[in-house]
């Protein structure tokens, strides 16, 4: 099985971390990891925004980089949404075969490899966001918390309003920096109330702006993508 | 109603003050997420549901596909039935047609029933130029018309004032529509709904003309069909000798048992009620029952044009349930009004910019009041993808193109305040399409990455950002550099771009 690691540009510049995480976690669990390095953007900022046509090179550079392998594995809801979404809509033809290999990091653990148990260990209170583009574009449904129960020593708490936007939602929070804002203290607001030591989701973009209100609040509560969790073992942590 | 839609901010301008209005974002917080509550519950009851939306949305498709023929075969069935036919191309025509056809009766009130298709004409300032009253009857609508006030919700226009605030509006404002409200009124919910009861119940007895829209026109017998839940609106359809329904011309079905499917799904997801109280239907006229006249004003103003758009069209399916509103996170907290046309919330977001072209900066801002949550395509009944419309919206904003206008195909050019953007837009292309200029980038950022502050103080997107969040710092090393350090280039990748 050839797999490929889509980090996308958020992971690769501002959260490397994840990206370390997924390569150990997979690796743990007996995965070849590949990385080739033409590998950018997925051209969702572009696609969004309105400028389709500058997401077209974006979109078939994906389909060429990725070509030769089995699976490519985003860690990232909304960039995995992204290809499997609006890259038909972009070029249906030449994205066809990377479009239907391209797996958000839990569903390629809960789906293609069959675990929820990954053998890991994180002793921390935890509350999960569900992001949307997992949510309901790629209907991720209870994957991720499938996962996160089955982690040692986490104690997994429920958030009000889960499935509420953070109000990220890309160029919104600066375009409608506003709204945004309110939307973003609310979802910080229901996080402090859980009381619990990290926020996890399945996308760092998400994460970015929950992480930035919150530590604008002063909160305690810090933000931790579910590969950095599900990466964690008893052994790692001595 | 002497509100106007015209000349207002764009949709962030308007949402920044509206986010401040903690009354009102109480207001609409309470409403929105217990209606919210009760809807799920309703679909929930529903063992089909994913196929009645599937059903409704072909439905509407279809009946779309072939509009032309079911609106002639609907006009037909009006016509011999007893009832007037008008075609309205945009809203000042239907606006004229039904001032001409009031005057006709000598009349210089209206009674009028809940009715996005006039809120979207502004019949009611027409009639007014005119000299002539319209009454709105619907509850939420008559707070909104004492108040002097816009509707900020479809289903429900009031949804922004709480039981103190129409407890003022009924005390200081009725007297001079009508029968006053007791000075002594308080803000309990029986005694506002009688006061309005007392009030409206005049209104009802002396009424000559009434106005309606309808939520379906039924073409194989020419039926139009109202759905409500106070009973007002049969009062203002069965009392009155002359009837005047002004209705979008997207309303149609086909036959009679369309409607079975629209019945079960709409007030499921507008009032979150397996029935609505009352379902009013009726074809042309009827000797000794209900009004003499009627006339069915059958309203374009940008449908045809929306119509032609492959993406935008549809739009064109929604049945104004507000089941989108009342999801949505965006809506919430800016309020009805920022939206600034009778459609706020995300179907506004995808209806106005079509309606009304995205030439004016608030029209043009509309596409973009959404965070993609996606939150309304899942409960819409009809199955809107709203994020897709949105983004092609947006697409139209930014870059314009050919568009339908009149039913002419023409070239707008972007909308004004863009150019910024696309610039960083297309450099971040360029970038991302050259990886080795990517790396180069992340390797300086990196370098300079202490520089990096936790707030900007210069206006621009980065101030907008770090008002209220702490911006993130570039990484020590990205992952790319990390891989290669650790593990070498990845023989079965490449650079993709030539040295």
């Amino acid at each position: 099985m050839r797999v490929a690691l889509f980090i996308t540009c958020i992971n690769d510049t501002l959260y490397p971390g994840t990206g370390q995480a997924v390569v150990t976690l997979l690796e743990r669990l007996g995965i070849e990891v590949g990385f080739p390095g033409g590998q950018s953007c997925c051209g969702q900022p572009q696609f969004n925004t309105g400028y389709r046509k500058e997401a077209v090179p974006l979109a078939r550079r994906y389909a060429d980089v990725f070509r030769g392998y089995d699976h490519i594995v985003v860690p990232s809801g909304s960039c995995a949404a992204m290809v499997r979404d609006n890259y038909p809509r972009i070029d249906a033809e030449a994205t066809a075969g990377s479009v239907a290999r391209t797996y958000e990091l839990t569903e390629f653990l809960v789906d293609v490899l069959g675990v929820t148990d990954v053998g890991a260990y994180y002793p921390h209170t935890v509350t999960y966001h569900p992001t949307c583009h997992g949510l309901r574009m790629l209907g991720l449904g209870d994957r991720p918390r499938r996962l996160l129960e089955a982690v040692r020593g986490l104690r997994l708490v429920e958030l009000e309003g889960a499935e509420e936007c953070c109000g990220f939602g890309g160029t919104f929070a600066v375009k409608n920096a506003d709204v945004s804002a309110a939307m973003g203290a609310d979802k910080a607001r229901h996080i402090e109330e859980t009381g619990a030591e990290a926020v996890c989701t399945v996308d760092n973009s998400c994460l970015m702006h929950i992480g930035g209100t919150l530590t604008r609040r002063g909160s305690a509560t810090r933000p931790v993508h579910i590969a950095e969790i599900l990466a964690g073992t008893e052994e790692a942590a001595l | 109603m002497s509100g106007t839609y015209l000349g207002m901010p764009s949709f962030p301008r308007a949402a920044a003050a509206s986010t401040r209005d903690m009354r009102l974002r109480g207001n609409l917080r309470h409403a929105t997420h217990t209606i919210r509550a009760k809807r799920a519950k309703a679909v929930e009851e529903l063992g089909d549901w994913e196929q009645l939306r599937a059903a409704g949305a072909a439905l509407k498709n279809r009946t779309l596909r072939h509009l032309d023929h079911y609106l002639e075969q609907l006009e037909a069935a009006v016509s011999a039935a007893g009832g007037h036919v008008h075609w309205a191309c945009d809203a000042e025509e239907a606006n004229r047609i039904v001032t001409e056809l009031v005057r006709e009766t000598g009349e210089s009130e209206v009674v009028k029933v809940k009715s996005m298709a006039t809120q979207e004409t502004g019949l009611n300032d027409a009639l007014a130029e005119a000299g002539i009253s319209a009454y709105e009857t619907d509850l939420a609508e008559l707070i909104v018309q004492l108040g002097d006030d816009l509707p900020s919700h479809i289903l429900v226009p009031a949804i922004h004032r709480n039981r103190d605030q129409i407890r003022d509006i009924f005390r200081e404002k009725m007297g001079s529509w009508g029968r006053a409200a007791p000075r002594n009124l308080s803000d309990d919910p029986a005694e506002l709904a009688e006061a309005a009861r007392l009030h409206l119940r005049e209104k009802f007895l002396n009424a000559k003309v009434g106005v309606s829209g309808a939520n379906f026109m039924v073409a194989e017998s020419g039926t139009l069909v109202v759905v409500e839940s106070e009973g007002n609106g049969r009062m203002c359809l069965t009392l009155p000798e002359t009837l005047i329904s002004v209705v979008g011309i997207e309303k149609i079905v086909p036959t009679w048992q369309d409607l079975e499917v629209f019945l079960q799904t709409l007030p499921r997801s507008s009032t979150a009620e397996r029935m609505n109280p009352y379902t009013s239907t009726w074809t042309g006229t009827t000797d000794e029952d209900g009004p003499s006249a009627f006339h069915l004003v059958l309203l374009d103003n940008g449908r045809t044009d929306a119509l032609a758009d492959t993406v935008g069209r549809q739009a064109l399916r929604c049945i104004r349930c507000s089941a989108c509103l009342n999801v949505c996170p965006v809506y919430e907290r800016a309020g009805g009004h920022a939206y600034g046309s009778a459609y706020p919330g995300p179907i506004g977001a995808i209806l106005t910019p079509q309606l009304r072209g995205v030439q004016s900066e608030l029209d043009a801002s509309l596409p973009y009041a959404s965070s993609l949550c996606g939150a309304c395509y899942e409960v819409c009944p009809v199955a809107i993808d709203i994020p897709e419309v949105l983004v092609h919206l947006r697409e139209r904003v930014v870059e314009g193109g050919t568009v339908t206008v009149r039913g002419q195909k023409t070239t707008i050019k972007p909308a004004k305040g863009h150019a910024a953007e696309r610039a960083v837009m297309r450099a971040a292309r360029w970038t991302f399409d050259h990886p080795r200029a990517l790396r180069a980038g992340q390797r300086l950022a990196a370098r300079s990455r202490r520089l990096t502050p936790r707030r900007l103080p210069l206006p621009g997107a980065g101030k907008a950002w770090s008002d209220s969040r702490d911006l993130p710092r570039p990484a020590p090393e990205s992952f790319r550099d990390w891989w290669l350090r650790n593990r070498g280039p990845d023989t079965a990748g490449h650079e993709g771009d030539p040295e």
